[in-house]
């Protein structure tokens, strides 16, 4: 008989710490699923970031290397250049990445680091207990924007679109969006994982996948709740689908040729 | 084989011994007084096909060291006293984790941007651990070029050892000056012992997953892991300790200092004994560990005093008087900002002393 669905083998079976509802146990799987159908499980490194996500290493059943808050992009940097036939992916939260870590992560970028990040965008910092993030919407509640976020009279600046921002830099290759909010958008999701990790180990250069996630927790909405006022608040501002893709494999933009 | 010598400039001879050293990885960011050692690793290491990166700032070139440090390869990074600030959250993720690295400061004065000349007002955040948390690095304090090459060299084979980040800490005056040096011989990268605990070629190792953290959540676990490597320290303190002596036996006054300022002690020994003074001159080489030992038995004659020369307000003057614990006079003379005391002037402050 043939095993059509099964657990990923480089995700270990356990219980996770996720709070029901949350989008992160669902992108590890994804990764996981990658990782096992390219036959890579003893060829990954993965940093777990300081962020939810720091117990990654206990659910991912490869190597993994922790590094201090935002400075993510710098140690994949470290490993990445060490370890080039590696698949070494850089998991970051919207703090991590868009907020203490703007410098590593443009910079790395810019550099055309041979790694993938994976950026979970869930539009607040879910370890800390729901305090505004770089990419938390305008007039959305945190615990530091208790009247909603005001870039105006309040100065907390506007949400950050980071694959647009890297967009411009010479060294990014792939930067694509995703959500995890139902099953079409999962399976898209995963062919942009698979589409960066294949780009990685051919060495292309610089390739991100952003996925918009739900924190019923931090939200203070129940799942469904959540997966809802993600699709009405999050995708109309984070447009999904390939923001630049100069991939080898990539399509040719209409009108060229000929 | 007979030993290689070349006219060097401190900053140079330091990456000149780092690459010798096998250092796959070093990552730098432009501060004076230790630019050329960053320029020296990019006109090398790169031609080497090794790793060089000049970085986006300090966090994030100590950030690839750990990064680097956790694959296994040998790692460094360079910088100056603010640099070395910057450094500070790295290296203390180093420690957590218990990673082998090189840090090299060639320091200049502070507080804050200071000034760029050489001063040794890094002592506490060199040997205290600097960042957050219950830590140590070895310090390692050369006094002139050769030695600066000597101990850099010294300073990969220390970190594997031990699993602890070394900190080489020079000043200015040692980066910037020339002096003939004698180089190590080049060890064979490919030869150095694997380190088992780092990431990457698990199927060629055959073995399980390995994880490079310094998280611990679980506060019991955390206890003892801090305590599993304070033991280890104790292990260091008693097998690392080293110091060197100049005419301390009868010395009725013993001058401590490292560096640059031991340097200049010297000179001001000498001179002091011409003249038919008993002084003497410690020098401590590791200033972590600090030879409190050696420096305890010395204060046991009778009417012995201890002055702690320094380029700074007085830092480690305090561990002077922690060895010597109130068993023997202990004063500090130094100057500050970037201005270096020559002979004549630490010869005064040790004729004072002899007679006050
Ligand atoms: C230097 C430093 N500053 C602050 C923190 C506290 N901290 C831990 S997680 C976190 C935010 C994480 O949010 P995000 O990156 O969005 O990830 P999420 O938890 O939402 O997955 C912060 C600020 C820290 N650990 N280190």
């Amino acid at each position: 008989m043939e095993l059509l669905y099964g657990h990923p083998k480089s995700l270990v079976s356990i219980q996770s710490k996720y709070c029901p509802g949350c989008g992160h146990g669902v992108i590890h799987r994804l990764i996981t699923e990658v990782i096992d159908e390219m036959g890579l499980q003893e060829r990954s490194i993965i940093t777990n970031p300081v962020g939810c996500s720091i117990w990654a290493e206990y659910y991912f059943d490869f190597d993994s290397v922790q590094p201090a808050h935002g400075r993510t992009p710098a140690a994949a940097t470290g490993i990445k250049r060490n370890l080039k036939d590696h698949l070494v992916i850089c998991y970051q939260g919207d703090g991590d990445l868009a907020a203490i870590g703007t410098a590593e992560i443009i910079h790395a970028a810019n550099r055309g680091e041979k790694f993938t990040t994976i950026f979970v965008n869930n539009a607040i910092y879910g370890m800390t207990g729901g305090q505004m993030a770089p990419t938390t919407l305008v007039g959305q509640y945190a615990t530091t924007s208790p009247r909603g976020r005001d870039p105006g009279e309040a100065g907390m600046g506007y949400p950050i679109k980071v694959c647009e921002l890297l967009s411009s830099l010479g060294g990014t290759r792939y930067l694509a969006r995703g959500a995890v909010n139902n099953p079409v958008n999962i399976k898209k999701t995963k062919k942009m994982i698979r589409t960066a990790f294949e780009a990685q180990m051919r060495g292309e250069g610089f390739t991100m996948v952003e996925i918009l996630s739900q924190c019923p927790t931090n939200w203070k909405l129940s799942p469904p709740e959540s997966i809802d006022w993600l699709e009405k608040n999050m995708i109309p501002f984070y447009p999904l689908g390939e923001i630049k893709n100069t991939l080898s494999t990539a399509a040719a933009p209409a009108g060229a040729g000929n | 084989m007979s030993k290689e010598i070349r006219l060097m400039k401190g900053n140079e001879a330091i990456g000149e011994a780092a690459i010798r050293a096998g250092c796959a990885s070093y990552f730098g960011y432009p501060i004076t007084p230790q630019n050329e050692l960053t320029a020296y690793m990019a006109a090398n290491m790169l031609p080497a096909g090794r790793i060089f990166i000049q970085a986006e700032s300090e966090v994030s070139a100590i950030n690839m060291v750990y990064g680097a440090a956790a694959t296994g390869v040998r790692a460094m990074t360079s910088s100056s006293s603010p640099g070395i600030s910057l450094k500070q959250e790295g290296i203390s993720y180093l420690c957590g984790a218990d990673l082998p690295a090189v840090v090299v400061n060639v320091a200049r004065a502070g507080p804050g941007l200071g000034g760029i000349t050489p001063a040794q007002g890094d002592y506490f955040q060199s040997t205290r651990g600097g960042g957050h948390g219950d830590y140590h690095t070895i310090v390692l304090a050369p006094k002139g070029v050769q030695e600066a090459a000597d101990l850099t060299f010294e300073a990969f084979e220390l970190s594997d050892k031990y699993k602890i980040p070394v900190l080489v800490l020079a000043d200015g005056l040692i980066g910037q000056m020339m002096e003939s040096v004698v180089l190590p011989d080049p060890v064979d990268m490919a030869a150095l012992p694997r380190k088992p605990w780092a990431v990457g070629h698990q199927a060629r190792d055959k073995r399980g997953v390995n994880h490079v953290s310094s998280m611990n959540l679980d506060p019991a676990t955390l206890e003892k892991a801090n305590l599993k490597r304070e033991a280890h320290y104790d292990m260091v303190k008693k097998e690392l300790c080293r110091y060197e002596e100049m005419q301390v036996e009868d010395a009725d006054l013993v001058i401590v200092a490292y560096g640059t300022s031991a340097r200049v002690s010297m000179s001001a020994v000498q001179a002091g004994r011409a003249k038919g003074l008993k002084i003497g001159l410690f020098r401590p080489i590791t200033l972590w560990p600090f030879p409190y030992e050696r420096i305890a038995a010395l204060a046991e004659k009778e009417g012995r005093k201890f002055l702690s020369v320094e380029m700074s307000m007085g830092q480690m003057v305090e561990d002077v008087r922690l060895a010597v614990n109130g068993r023997a006079p202990v004063a500090h003379y130094g100057r500050t900002g970037g201005m270096i005391h020559n002979e004549e002037e630490v010869l005064a402050a040790a004729e004072r002393m002899l007679n006050a």
